[in-house]
């Protein structure tokens, strides 16, 4: 009964994950001209952005503790967090990709999001360049939450402002209709919601093993130096 | 507070004034990349695109601003970092340098884009918003700049880190930045620009009001 109150969102994660992919594949999902069969990968790509952005924050969460607290944990989760939302922005822009591929006609377009994810990819990379050039941990931990901090608010303005600003070819942006308006029907968003709660449990969950695997290294390192 | 930010905004004033070199350095810097620009191109009077005409000079105010600004936290050596750590507020020594990079790049850029269409030509319809867009560039590249520039300054191969951060982080403000000025090169009015500039200006803010707030972590060692 213990083991299944603590973990019964992990349970409940692959459940839906499960549901996700079932619905995902075999579905009914509307027609539409152009999109046809590629619209299933709405379960699939625009979910790991919800995931991302909330793995982002969380991040960014555990950066202020760590400015508050100067705990050496909070520095561990919050590094661990920004590496597993960059797993997550891999497979989005991968199956964007795929998905740009069947219905724009290119693999890479020239899109304000896409470009915008790019730019967000490099300032998370610069970010791991930062804790790799700072030999002294603490100094590591600090400046580092200071960047995380200061890079997420930066590609927060990037996503949600710019691409409402210029002409874009995803959907609700440059005059083309929301997904919500006609596309995302009912059945849909049955599948939708329930697969965005299913991604982001995989991926905190994802991070926690990174966090308990780092967890395990420290402690080695400290034994050794002992 | 806004006692020390003015004592301390003299003192880079007065440490500009006596080294001289340091500005004019930079002046050199602008008028030497500009002529480059002019060879490189064999651009007569209006013969390159506006798009690219604008693109450049943006490209060229980012080097120098980066080139400038990086070395507002190196100059000075880490043991008078610690005396003024003993004197003053972390947000004073930050606020202050935020406000005289913005002034000398505010001055550097009006002074390039003087140059600039002195060689390359001037192809902006309406002056008054691409020099709006050029204060609030200048503004925002300080900002953002000065905090980079302590983050980097902690490392030892700062000018690497310097330019690693700062790229991809200033690319956004970089792009609102290409995108009122591409509306000035149109020759749009200020008042069918009011979002972009909006945009700008709290991008702005938000960097300043984050940067009073990080930088006081990243001081104290």
């Amino acid at each position: 009964m213990e083991t299944l109150k603590k973990y019964y969102w992990k349970w409940a994660g692959m459940l839906l994950l499960v549901y996700t992919m079932y619905m995902g594949f075999a579905g009914q999902v509307p027609r539409q001209a152009i999109l046809n069969e590629t619209v299933r990968n709405l379960y699939f790509h625009v979910t790991m952005w919800f995931s991302m952005i909330a793995l982002l924050g969380v991040s960014v969460y555990h950066s202020i503790q760590y400015l508050r607290k100067s705990d050496p944990m909070d520095d561990l989760k919050s590094n661990a967090y920004v590496v597993t939302g960059l797993v997550f922005a891999t497979l989005g822009l991968l199956t964007g990709s795929i998905w740009a591929k069947f219905t724009w006609g290119d693999w890479w377009t020239n899109d304000p999001k896409l470009n915008s994810v790019a730019i967000g990819m490099l300032i998370y990379l610069a970010y791991g360049l930062v804790r790799s050039s700072l030999p002294d941990e603490q100094q590591k931990a600090r400046i580092s939450s200071v960047y995380n901090i200061f890079a997420f608010i930066i590609f927060m303005v990037l996503i949600w402002i710019l691409p409402r600003m210029t002409d874009s070819l995803h959907p609700g942006n440059g005059g083309n209709p929301g997904f919500n308006s006609m596309d995302l029907d009912n059945r849909m968003r049955m599948v939708f919601y329930p697969a965005i709660l299913g991604w982001m449990a995989l991926g905190f969950w994802y991070a926690q093993l990174r966090i308990r695997i780092r967890k395990i290294e420290v402690l080695l390192e400290e034994k050794e130096q002992v | 507070m806004l006692q020390e930010i003015k004592v301390l905004f003299q003192k880079e004033l007065q440490l500009e004034w006596r080294q001289k070199y340091a500005i004019h350095g930079l002046m050199l810097y602008l008028a030497s990349t500009i002529f480059v620009c002019y060879l490189s191109f064999k651009a007569k009077q209006e013969s390159i695109n506006p798009i690219t005409w604008n693109a450049l000079f943006w490209i060229i105010l980012l080097f120098i601003a980066i080139n400038a600004i990086s070395k507002s936290f190196t100059q000075e050596s880490s043991q008078r970092g610690i005396f003024y750590y003993t004197l003053v507020k972390p947000e004073s020594v930050i606020y202050s340098k935020i406000l005289y990079n913005s002034v000398l790049m505010i001055g550097i850029s009006l002074v390039g884009i003087i140059m600039y269409s002195w060689v390359m030509g001037n192809p902006v319809g309406n002056m008054s918003l691409y020099v709006i867009a050029l204060i609030l560039g200048s503004i925002g590249f300080a900002s953002t700049l000065s905090l980079v520039g302590g983050i980097a300054a902690q490392a030892e191969n700062t000018s690497t880190l310097m330019a690693v951060l700062s790229f991809p982080i200033i690319i956004p403000l970089l792009l609102f930045l290409l995108k009122l000025s591409k509306s000035a090169l149109d020759g749009i009015s200020i008042s069918e620009n009011w979002d972009e500039i909006a945009v700008l200006a709290s991008l702005d803010v938000i960097v300043i009001v984050l940067s009073g707030i990080l930088f006081p972590y990243i001081w104290r060692h």
